[in-house]
């Protein structure tokens, strides 16, 4: 398919990014959210002073200053905040993966921080601002597991998720 | 005391503008050779004038220390770069301007040369690429919470913002094709402009779409080229050639939050449908004792056509929110509208060279001799890209 045409028979479902881009480099700091993430757990840091969240995860809390986080497991519950829907292959190695929908969503369980993957279970027109999301982890690799987001009361029930 | 009114842009060169890897065989160091060397033999200067270079965008355009050795500089007496990216583009020219108010130098260059045969600018958050690559950026601890979405390109990015800004105001495609549109518009009749077709409203929604909501008309072009630009103080400036065009300010820096920006999207939410210029717009208008209304010819950051509109809004040529039915009334058309924009062609349709085109066309504006002169132009306004921190901005004026 060109890109930026729709298909016989209707629009297709959006795409993730081939496994082989991503190459997560963790530091001290987000190492722990890695690491949960390949258990399939959402855990966000937060302030142990002021109790602010911090994402991506680092040394100082940007409120107050504190170092030091607690790990909260949270829901992987979320709200579309903004979505691109990726037409154009940027790269070779993306040719067959678009239409995909990067989009930011806010946790309101780690206090709105904002965490970011592809949409999976939809169609591009059906991604809007202020959908209700669940997160879906991506088994990229042994050991490696990546954010996704599907609507609630997604279309495609019991998919297991995306690989 | 501020740097207002104390020194001058009195040169501006370019090379010819290419489309991407057409500049070959020539060099990214003759490129850029090439432009200090106009812009110094513009201003009536020489290249054994010049004792500063006040750079941007972290070594993307070349280093002080190659150019003087080549260039045949006699000494060098200040070289900065101003952090991030093409936020900085319009900033250089006040980091010149403080070099010389500060007594450190007298006659400083700002440069931006461009070359994408190897890599391409539109992936450089891609986290991996050809090696050596020039612009493609490693996996870093913070890009490891957007690459594996597949945000690698910064229009990608700025669609994000884009959106969010249509979602909050209404803002709609027509308000962005009018950017493209009036944009292309200034373009045809520029001999130096790459694209010089006119564009029409059907020509943009028939082109492919490459990250929602933007087409491929809503991108600026992929060239090569150098720009460069001279500043001195206003005192030697009334000697040389042209009429001097004052810098009356400059600012740079962001909010804190704004921070990394697209790369890490986690801005307040009551500016993340910005340019993020808001508070460099502040203390432009305040070290200027200027305002909007004040600004005869607008050169504004183009990347992305969207990004023109939302720094209207935080220039405070319209209300926030108020930026695309006040495009679509046509108010930023040359000659006509309320605040002329981009009357070059900009970086969607003369050439992108991070931005230092605006510059050289603020500077002809200024002095009478732009191809779409605004008439009596005597304020114009520059600014750098939307971007991570610093955002920057400019006011040149014609005393």
């Amino acid at each position: 398919m060109a890109p930026g045409t729709s298909p016989p028979g209707g629009e297709p479902e959006v795409k993730l990014v081939p496994g082989s881009l991503i190459v997560l480099t963790p530091d001290s700091w987000t190492l722990p959210f890695w690491e949960a993430a390949a258990e399939h757990r959402l855990v966000v840091p937060r302030c142990t002073r002021c109790g602010t969240f911090r994402m991506p995860p680092s040394p100082f809390c940007w409120n107050c200053q504190h170092q030091d986080v607690e790990w909260l497991e949270t829901p992987g519950r979320g709200t579309v905040y903004s979505f691109t829907v990726v037409w154009h292959p940027l790269l070779p190695d993306l040719g067959d993966a678009v239409p995909y929908v990067p989009a930011v969503v806010t946790l309101p369980d780690a206090g709105g921080v904002r965490l970011v993957g592809g949409m999976v279970g939809v169609r591009p027109s059906e991604v809007r601002i202020g959908l209700e999301v669940e997160l879906v982890w991506r088994d990229v690799r042994e050991g490696t597991a990546v954010p996704t987001w599907r609507p609630v009361r997604s279309p495609v029930d019991g998919s297991g998720g995306p690989h | 005391m501020t740097l207002q009114d104390k020194t001058a842009v009195v040169g501006v060169g370019a090379t010819p503008y290419y489309k991407r890897g057409r500049s070959l065989p020539q060099t990214n160091l003759e490129l850029a050779g090439k432009a200090v060397l106009a812009a110094v033999e513009d201003a009536g200067l020489t290249i054994r004038d010049v004792d500063g270079l006040a750079l941007y965008s972290m070594g993307l355009g070349g280093d002080t220390s190659l150019f003087a050795q080549v260039l045949g500089i006699p000494e060098v007496r200040f070289t900065a770069t101003l952090t991030g990216g093409g936020g900085g583009a319009a900033g250089s020219v006040g980091l010149a301007a403080a070099a010389i108010v500060s007594g450190q130098a007298e006659c400083v260059v700002s440069l931006m040369t461009l070359q994408q045969a190897e890599s391409r600018f539109g992936a450089s958050f891609a986290p991996r690429g050809k090696p050596g690559a020039q612009y493609s950026a490693p996996p870093s601890p913070q890009g490891n919470f957007i690459q594996p979405a597949g945000l690698i390109g910064p229009g990608q990015m700025f669609a994000v913002l884009a959106q969010r800004h249509m979602h909050l105001y209404g803002t709609k495609r027509e308000h962005f094709a009018e950017v493209a549109i009036s944009t292309r518009a200034n373009a045809v009749p520029r001999e130096t402009a790459i694209m010089r077709t006119p564009l029409t409203l059907d020509d943009y929604f028939n082109a492919r779409m490459i990250a929602e909501p933007f087409c491929l008309f809503d991108f600026c072009l992929e060239c090569d080229g150098a720009v460069g630009v001279v500043t001195t103080t206003a005192e030697r400036a009334r000697d040389l050639r042209h009429p001097p065009v004052l810098v009356t300010a400059s600012a740079h820096g962001g909010h804190g939050r704004w921070g990394q920006a697209i790369t890490w999207m986690g801005m307040p939410d009551d500016e993340f449908a910005s340019s993020g210029h808001r508070p460099v717009a502040q203390r432009l208008w305040a070290m200027a004792g200027l305002g909007p209304s004040d600004v005869d010819v607008a050169l504004l950051y183009d990347h992305f056509s969207a990004m023109v509109v939302l720094q209207l809004e935080d220039y405070g040529f319209c209300g926030i929110g108020e930026g695309g039915p006040f495009v679509a009334d046509g108010n930023i058309r040359f000659p006509t509208g309320s605040i002329p924009v981009n009357t070059h062609g900009g970086n969607l349709s003369e050439a992108y060279i991070i931005g230092m085109t605006h510059v050289k066309e603020a500077v002809e504006q200024l002095r009478g001799t732009a191809v779409n002169q605004v008439e009596d132009a005597r304020v114009a306004l520059v600014t750098g890209g939307p971007a991570a921190i610093p955002t920057s901005g400019l006011l040149l004026t014609r005393p």
